[in-house]
C-alpha cells in the first residue's frame, strides 16, 4: 500500500479551478518530486494535503486514511510534516523556539530531545544559534530551521516547498545533501521544486504538474532523460 | 507632596485595572486583528457577577463581615462565568466570520456588546438600577506615607491585577500553550502546520482575555462600590480608556498593554489632579493621539513590517 494515494483531486479558489483532478502515488521510502512552473499548482497539492485547503473534490488517503476535513494539526499528528513556501519561520520566535514548535503536536519528552539533537546534528548551524531570533538568520539558514523544525514533529511523510527557494548554489546542494539523508533514514518525502534539475537528481520518482493537471509521470530518471521534461524545465533546447 | 502622593497611588489603582482590560482587547487584536468591542462588556459583566454573588452569599451590603475567603470566592465566580462568557461570544458570534472581512466582524462585536448591555438590564439579570456592591474587603488605612494613607484595598487591587498580570506573562512566554497563541498570532495558516490547533487556541485567548476582564471587573466594584446599570456610559467610557491602553503600550503586545494601563492611569490622574479635572478624558485621547502620530504601533509595538 502506498503511503499516499491521492485520485481525482480538484481544489478551487473561489471560482479559480487550481487543481482540475490529479492523481499523484507516493510510496513509503522513496523521495518523490512535484514539478511544475510557476502557479501550475504545487503549493496547493501541499496545502491540500496539510489541510491548510479542502478539495472540492477526490480522494487523499494516507496510510489507508483519508485525510479530507481532518484539521491541519491533526494531520501533522498522524505524521505529516510540511515546510511551506516561503519557509514560514516565526520571526518573533528564537531558533530554539522555532524548533520547539515544530513538536507541538507530541508529548514524547524523550522522543523530541532525540529529534532535536538529530536535527542540531543535520544542521550544526542551527546549533550554534539557538538561542538568537529566528529573524537574524540568512535564507540558508532560515530554510535550514524551516526543514529542522519540520523534523521535530517526526514526520512519516515530509512535505518541502521549495527549499531552493532564493538560496545561493552552494546552499543548495547543502540542502539538497541533507533532503537525501533524511530520507536514508527513512522519511518518505514529497519534494515540490522549480529547480528541476536538482529535484530530479535527487528523487526516484517524479510528477510534472502543468496549470492543474499532471502531464508526466515516471521514475526521476526517465523524466530528466524525456524531451518534453528536458526542453520545458531543465533549459535544453 | 502629599498630593503628589495621594495621585500616585490613585493612579496605579486604576491604571492597573485599565492593564488588566487592555490585556484582553490586545490578546485578541494580535490573534485576530480585530478589536473586540464586547470586551468591555465582559469586564461589566464581571463587576455585575461580583455584586450578585457577593449578595447572595453575604445579604445586604452592612451584613457581609469582610472576609478574604469570600472575596476570592467571588472573584473566581465571576473570573470563571465571565471566560465561559467569553469562550461563547467567540464561538457564537465571531466563528462563524473567521473567513468575512474584518468590518463584518467589528459590526458584529458592537451588536454583542448592544446585546449584553439590554440582555444586563432585564430584572432577573442586574436590572437597570444602579445597585451598592458589598464590602468584602476590609478598607483601612494601612500605613501612611508623608501624610498619605495608603488603604489596604488599594494595595489589594493593585496586588491581585499584578499576579494576574504576572501569570498572564507566564503562560504567555513561558508554557507551551503560549507559544501555541504567540505562533497564532504570527500566522495562523503556518501555526497549524506546526500542529498547533488553532481554534482551540483562539478559544483559549478569549477566556482568559475574560477572565482577566472579569477580575478588573471584581477589582472595580469593590473599590469604587456604586455599580451603574449595565448600558451606563461609565463602562463604555472605562473599557474604551483601556482600549486606549492597549493602543498606546502597542496593540497585540501584552506587555505593552499592562505599561499602557498605568501611562493612562498616571495621565488621567495626574492631569485630573494639577490640570483640571473636568477634562481627564481629554488627556486620555490626547496621549492616545500623540502616540498614533509619532509612534503609530505604540510604545512596546514592533513596526509591522517584520511578517514575512
Ligand atoms: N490564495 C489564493 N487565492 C486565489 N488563487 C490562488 C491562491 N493561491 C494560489 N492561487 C492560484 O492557484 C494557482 C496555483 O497556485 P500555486 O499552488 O501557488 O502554484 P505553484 O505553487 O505551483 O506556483 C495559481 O493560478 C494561483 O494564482
Ligand atoms: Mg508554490
Amino acid at each position: 500500500m502506498a503511503l499516499l494515494e491521492i485520485r481525482d483531486l480538484h481544489v478551487h479558489y473561489g471560482a479559480i479551478h487550481a487543481l482540475q483532478g490529479i492523481d499523484l502515488i507516493i510510496e513509503a521510502g522513496q523521495i518523490v518530486t512535484l514539478i511544475g512552473a510557476n502557479g501550475a499548482g504545487k503549493s496547493t497539492t501541499l496545502r491540500t494535503i496539510s489541510g491548510l485547503l479542502r478539495p472540492s473534490a477526490g480522494t487523499l488517503a494516507y496510510d489507508g486514511q483519508s485525510l479530507i476535513g481532518q484539521p491541519p494539526h491533526e494531520i501533522v499528528r498522524r505524521g505529516v510534516a510540511h515546510a511551506p513556501e516561503g519557509r514560514g519561520i516565526f520571526a518573533n520566535f528564537t531558533v530554539a523556539e522555532n524548533l520547539a514548535i515544530g513538536a507541538y503536536a507530541r508529548r514524547d519528552k524523550g522522543g523530541i530531545a532525540r529529534d532535536l539533537e538529530w536535527a542540531l546534528t543535520l544542521f550544526p548551524r542551527l546549533r550554534e544559534r539557538l538561542t538568537q531570533s529566528a529573524a537574524t538568520l540568512s535564507g540558508g539558514e532560515q530554510q535550514m530551521l524551516a526543514i529542522g523544525r519540520a523534523l521535530l514533529a517526526r514526520p512519516r511523510l515530509l512535505l518541502l516547498d521549495e527549499p531552493s527557494l532564493g538560496l545561493a548554489p552552494q546552499v543548495v546542494q547543502t540542502i539538497f545533501q541533507i533532503i537525501r539523508a533524511i530520507n536514508a533514514a527513512g522519511t518518505t518525502i514529497l519534494l515540490v521544486e522549480q529547480n528541476a534539475h536538482m529535484a530530479l537528481q535527487t528523487a526516484h520518482y517524479g510528477y510534472v504538474l502543468e496549470v492543474g493537471r499532471i502531464a508526466l509521470h515516471a521514475t526521476a530518471a526517465e523524466l530528466a532523460a524525456s524531451d518534453r521534461v528536458r526542453r520545458a524545465y531543465l533549459g535544453v533546447a | 507632596m502629599t498630593k503628589l502622593l495621594q495621585t500616585l497611588v490613585d493612579s496605579i489603582a486604576v491604571g492597573s485595572l485599565y492593564g488588566l482590560i487592555a490585556l484582553g482587547y490586545t490578546m485578541v487584536y494580535g490573534i485576530l486583528q480585530f478589536i473586540n468591542f464586547a470586551h468591555s462588556d465582559v469586564f461589566m459583566v464581571g463587576a455585575w457577577l461580583s455584586f450578585l454573588v457577593a449578595v447572595r452569599i453575604g445579604g445586604q451590603t452592612a451584613t457581609v463581615e469582610p472576609s478574604v475567603a469570600k472575596a476570592l470566592l467571588v472573584l473566581l465566580t465571576a473570573m470563571v462565568c465571565c471566560g465561559a462568557l467569553g469562550f461563547t461570544i467567540e464561538r457564537l458570534a465571531y466563528r462563524p466570520l473567521r473567513q468575512a472581512p474584518r468590518l463584518n466582524v467589528l459590526i458584529t462585536a458592537i451588536g454583542v456588546s448592544l446585546f449584553i448591555e439590554n440582555l444586563g438590564q432585564l430584572k432577573w439579570l442586574f436590572g437597570a438600577m444602579p445597585q451598592p456592591m458589598p464590602r468584602l474587603l476590609p478598607d483601612r488605612p494601612l500605613f501612611a506615607l508623608a501624610g498619605v494613607n495608603v488603604n489596604l484595598l488599594d494595595v489589594i487591587v493593585v496586588g491581585t491585577a499584578a499576579v494576574l498580570m504576572l501569570l498572564l506573562n507566564w503562560i504567555v512566554f513561558g508554557t507551551k500553550l503560549g507559544r501555541g497563541m504567540r505562533a497564532v498570532s504570527y500566522s495562523p495558516p503556518t501555526a497549524a502546520l506546526m500542529g498547533v490547533p488553532v481554534s482551540r487556541i483562539i478559544s483559549f485567548t478569549f477566556v482568559i482575555g475574560s477572565c482577566a476582564a472579569a477580575a478588573a471587573g471584581f477589582l472595580y466594584a469593590t473599590k469604587y462600590i456604586t455599580l451603574q446599570q449595565p448600558a451606563h456610559e461609565t463602562w463604555i467610557r472605562l473599557g474604551l480608556k483601556a482600549f486606549v491602553a492597549a493602543v498606546v503600550g502597542g496593540i497585540g503586545n501584552i506587555r505593552g498593554a499592562m505599561l499602557g494601563g498605568l501611562l493612562i492611569g498616571l495621565i488621567e490622574f495626574f492631569g485630573a489632579a494639577y490640570l483640571s479635572p473636568n477634562l481627564r478624558d481629554v488627556y486620555v485621547f490626547a496621549v492616545l493621539i500623540l502616540v498614533l502620530l509619532f509612534r503609530p504601533a505604540g510604545i512596546l509595538g514592533r513596526a509591522t513590517v517584520e511578517k514575512v
